[in-house]
């Protein structure tokens, strides 16, 4: 019989009366707590939490654990999410009491060391982007197009100017879109033109002195660098608006090239692509952005500034919009970035580049035998292929691709993401991986073509579940257990 | 170099493979010669593991932090206990090296996590349906009231209370400010009644958002004011303490719609701030609006039970500028620890917690009001965090005094509320021991203040 520990529900595994954590007595005279608590507040029973011992617990969680691939234990070519090698050394620094037991409303006599390191972070990202103005507030690289939009929105009320479009890349990540949305604006799509690149005519058509903000992703998701970007951002600040580029390819051109110095208004950076900040199964990240110098005003409340006796202090900017986040932002996921940004010192984060550029054009000389790439000989950190010519030919579809491939021991590239390539697979390596591993995952690729069939359709077949009914799982949905007797 | 791979006769065979005779090449053939940067990046030179360890130690060592201090601070962040085990399995690789469940073959034990968490959270809110989390509990209160200004149509009215976190209203006023919603602030009424807020309650109004224990730590009429709400058609979003449901009614069952919360509290470090963890949970009939990630319940094709991301619809991949949030990402890593720590505390161990928390409070209360400078400001029933007046009025000289005696003994209230300049918001957690909270009240009956500083 199989061991269900892992794959039992917590709650499935509860016995009533088991307790893993029990606290010392109390050393304190104190009423009970009846007293302290008037009834009308006071519940009957604790939350129905489940019961377990410590070895439950451990047992079940270090089981599951088992049941996810992940950068330590596999490679991980995610286009567009950048799985980098996540080094230990820095997740040991983040956890040094002096970092990881600062609780954020200290007083700035007792956090220098904290906010030595912060500001110069914001330092370092101004250096990278080319853009003086930073904030290290937001949350995640979404939250930070976000905060960055609300910033331009300011930027633009100041100034007497009504200005309600966004634009944005056909091929844009779709957060772009949403945070213009949330942002109050009303959002307009830039086509893609054959190259992949944007269509400048219809850039042209649509730019006019409604346009506050045309968003774009450069390298953008086809991971090609648009080389028309001058004449672009020229346009766009001729018709009166900012550029935002969307960083989340900042790690395929570190002191290659930079936002700033290529005509970008404002950024924001993904700190766990660029910067190698582990990710945890979906997050956290963060998403600090750097503005040009006009916006800098307009930044989010604090940021780290340093007085004349060189005293580190947080401060409100003069037109701040406000706050988009308590406290401070994510600082432990800054922590790392800045570890990994002194690790290579300038010469060395473009050294980070090159070896993503090189590991990405190496396997598209590779996959290029054995899928259609429709976008060029050549790319930045990443590529899309289509398996459009092998769905007609084996009747592979990319979905199919990226499920067998996980039987080879690879997780699967990024599949139908950007929507304007068919049967997209979006294909990453990063600078973290041999030769080796790209070699042997051509191959699987390869072999996969060769096989086509049930074996293909019904992958994968050596991980525990698969090919899960997402129809089902979205029109019945079932989001928490619940004890039978309420199911019934 | 540091975490690189490849040797010079790899960088050879690639190029070879390729067809390029340089990388630079393979720039220059996509990266226009004008916008190249022709110089290093000035970020100084690379720096060896060894070097940073002693530079990120002596940095650490400047800070103060709940290791070196006894921590009475609070104001939505917390020095709880946490468990050894939270910090073991949250380490795992396996989990803090993933990324997003986009194979769900290969992510099962991060979406099992995901689906055991939003059960937890459920379980402490009392509500039907919770995400995988979001960024924290500031934009998880703003996230809340806009997912009900989306549920009730044509309302664009909010309501909220000074006794909300002052951070959490400013994210919300920003938030706010460009989509066309109106943002009403209620003062704090003397007797902490909820009258004021309910007479503001109209039929414009869309919700109404309240932190219960609330931002200076007494407890709210939940009832009345989701009473209130409902009688007039709007929501209650509650921002509530997930630590206070050991003995507090929780969310759902006072009558609130929706249920936000700071999670850093259940088994998160402090970390100055962050990464934290934003709780929602909302009634099912809801769940569509409800932003961020969701993990379902499904079968695979062999008719295994097995979880998946589910109801995207909602999410900009999808609808992109039709999305009713942007929120991509999520707090999993955190989300996961909550997870074990509630699971090794279960139903006795948050009571208990909770219990600690709350006599511990009380006992500090006592202890401080002995020195005649103080006075607790309001009477009435608080959980574990409460404000103090400093009656010589030296509130910055007090905690500064404090601080060196190895104690961090409040947060000033003058920084949100200039009325409240001679005040200070103390928090007790179960960490706390007797001698600690003894040393506290000493220490700030024995402060200098600052006329006695002065006539010195």
């Amino acid at each position: 019989m199989r061991n269900q520990q892992a794959t039992n529900l917590l709650f499935e595994l509860s016995r009533p009366g088991r307790r893993a954590h029990r606290l010392d007595d109390l050393d304190i005279d104190s009423p009970d707590v009846e007293h302290l608590i008037p009834d009308e507040h006071r519940a009957d029973q604790p939350p129905p939490l489940p019961e377990l011992a410590e070895g439950d617990v451990v047992r079940h969680f270090v089981g599951l654990s088992t049941l996810n691939m992940s950068v330590d234990t596999h490679f991980y070519p995610l286009g567009s999410c950048t799985m980098k090698y996540n080094p230990k050394r820095n997740e040991r620094l983040a956890s040094l009491p002096g970092i990881l037991d600062v609780h954020p409303m200290q007083s700035e006599g007792t956090t220098q060391g904290l906010l030595a390191l912060l500001y110069d972070l914001q330092h370092m990202l101004a250096e990278i982007s080319g853009l003086p103005g930073v904030s290290l507030q937001p949350a995640a690289g979404a939250h930070g197009e976000l905060t960055a939009l609300l910033v331009a929105a300011a930027y633009f009320r100041d100034s007497g100017e009504d200005r309600r479009i966004v634009l944005t890349a056909d091929s844009a990540h779709g957060t772009n879109p949403a945070s213009a949305q949330m942002a109050g604006f009303k959002t307009k799509a830039v086509k893609s033109n054959a190259d992949g690149l944007v269509d400048m005519d219809d850039l042209r058509a649509k730019l006019d002195d409604q346009t506050a903000v045309f968003m774009l992703t450069n390298p953008n998701t086809l991971g090609l660098f648009d080389s028309q970007i001058k004449e672009i951002t020229d346009l766009v600040h001729q018709a009166g608006a900012l550029i935002y580029l969307d960083g989340a390819n900042m790690n395929a051109i570190l002191g290659i090239t930079r936002p700033g110095d290529f005509g970008a208004d404002l950024m924001h950076f993904n700190p766990h692509k660029t910067f190698s900040g582990p990710h945890g199964g979906g997050g956290p990240g963060a998403g600090p952005i750097c503005v040009r110098d006009f916006l800098a005003p307009y930044l989010p409340s604090p940021i780290v500034d340093k007085d004349d006796r060189g005293t580190y202090r947080l401060r409100r900017p003069d037109n701040s919009i406000g706050r988009v986040r308590s406290f401070f932002g994510n600082v432990g996921v800054l922590v790392r970035a800045y570890l990994y940004i002194r690790t290579y010192g300038g010469e060395g984060l473009r050294r980070v580049s090159e070896d993503a550029l090189l590991g990405a054009n190496y396997l598209l000389s590779k996959v290029k035998h054995i899928m259609d790439v429709p976008h060029g000989e050549r790319c930045m950190h990443e590529f899309v292929a289509s398996a459009t010519k092998l769905k007609k030919q084996h009747g592979l579809s990319a979905m199919d691709l990226a499920k067998r491939i996980l039987d080879y021991g690879f997780h699967a590239p990024t599949v139908y993401f950007p929507l304007v390539v068919d049967e997209a697979v979006m294909i990453e390596p990063t600078e973290t991986e041999s030769k080796e591993t790209l070699d042997a995952f051509a191959e699987a690729l390869f072999r996969i073509t060769e096989e086509a069939g049930d074996l293909v359709h019904e992958a994968p077949h050596t991980t525990r579940i698969s090919r899960p009914d997402d129809v089902t799982a979205a029109r019945r949905p079932v989001l928490r257990w619940q004890p039978k007797s309420e199911t019934d | 170099m540091a975490y690189l791979f490849h040797t010079d006769a790899d960088r050879a065979q690639m190029l070879a493979s390729i067809g390029a005779d340089s990388v630079q090449q393979i720039i220059d053939q996509q990266v226009p010669q004008d916008v190249q940067l022709q110089r290093p990046l000035d970020l100084g030179d690379a720096a060896g593991e060894l070097t940073l360890e002693s530079e990120m130690r002596r940095l650490a060592a400047q800070n103060s932090s709940a290791s070196s201090h006894a921590c009475f601070l609070g104001c939505g962040a917390y020095d709880h206990f946490i468990p050894a085990a939270v910090d073991e399995i949250a380490s795992r690789g396996e989990y803090y090296t993933s990324y997003t469940p986009y194979q769900a073959e290969v992510s099962q034990g991060n979406l099992q996590v995901m689906f055991e968490y939003e059960t937890l959270i459920t379980q402490i809110t009392g509500l039907a349906v919770s995400n995988a989390s979001l960024y924290d509990g500031g934009s998880a209160a703003t996230e809340g009231v806009l997912m009900a200004l989306a549920s009730v149509r044509n309302r664009e009215k909010v309501i909220t209370s000074e006794a909300v976190h002052p951070e959490y209203r400013d994210i919300l006023e920003a938030y706010l400010q460009n989509i066309g919603a109106t943002l009403v602030t209620v003062p704090v009424g003397d007797n902490g009644d909820s009258s004021a807020i309910i007479s503001a309650i109209d039929e414009q109004t869309a919700c109404v958002l309240i932190q219960h224990p609330n931002f200076l730590g007494r407890l709210e009429d939940v009832t009345a004011i989701a009473d209130a709400a409902h009688a007039k058609g709007a929501l209650l979003v509650q921002s509530f303490d997930p630590i206070s449901t050991g003995l507090l009614k929780r969310p759902g069952d006072l009558g609130a719609d929706i249920a936000v919360a700071e999670g850093q509290c259940l088994g998160n470090p402090l970390q100055y701030g962050g990464p934290y963890l934003g709780i929602m949970a909302c009634r099912e009939d809801l769940v569509r609006r409800l932003p961020g990630r969701i993990a379902g319940q499904t079968t695979d094709r062999r008719g295994n039970r097995c979880w998946v991301l589910t109801l995207q619809t909602r999410e900009q991949h999808i609808r992109r500028e039709k999305a009713t949030s942007n929120i991509c990402s999520n707090q999993t890593l955190l989300a996961l620890r909550a997870t074990v720590y509630l699971s090794l505390l279960g139903p006795e161990g948050l009571r208990e917690t909770a219990s600690h928390c709350l006599r511990k409070a009380d006992y500090a209360k006592r202890r401080i009001t002995a020195s005649d400078r103080f006075d607790i400001v309001h009477d009435g029933p608080v959980f574990k965090e409460f404000v103090v007046r400093d009656r010589s009025d030296d509130v910055d000289g007090l905690l500064r005094h404090a601080e060196s005696q190895g104690i961090l003994a409040g947060v000033a209230l003058g920084q949100f509320d200039p009325s409240m300049n001679d005040c200070f918001l103390v928090a007790v957690t179960e960490k706390r021991s007797r001698d600690d909270i003894d040393r506290l009240a000493a220490v700030l009956a024995d402060a200098p203040c600052r006329s006695a500083v002065a006539s010195a």
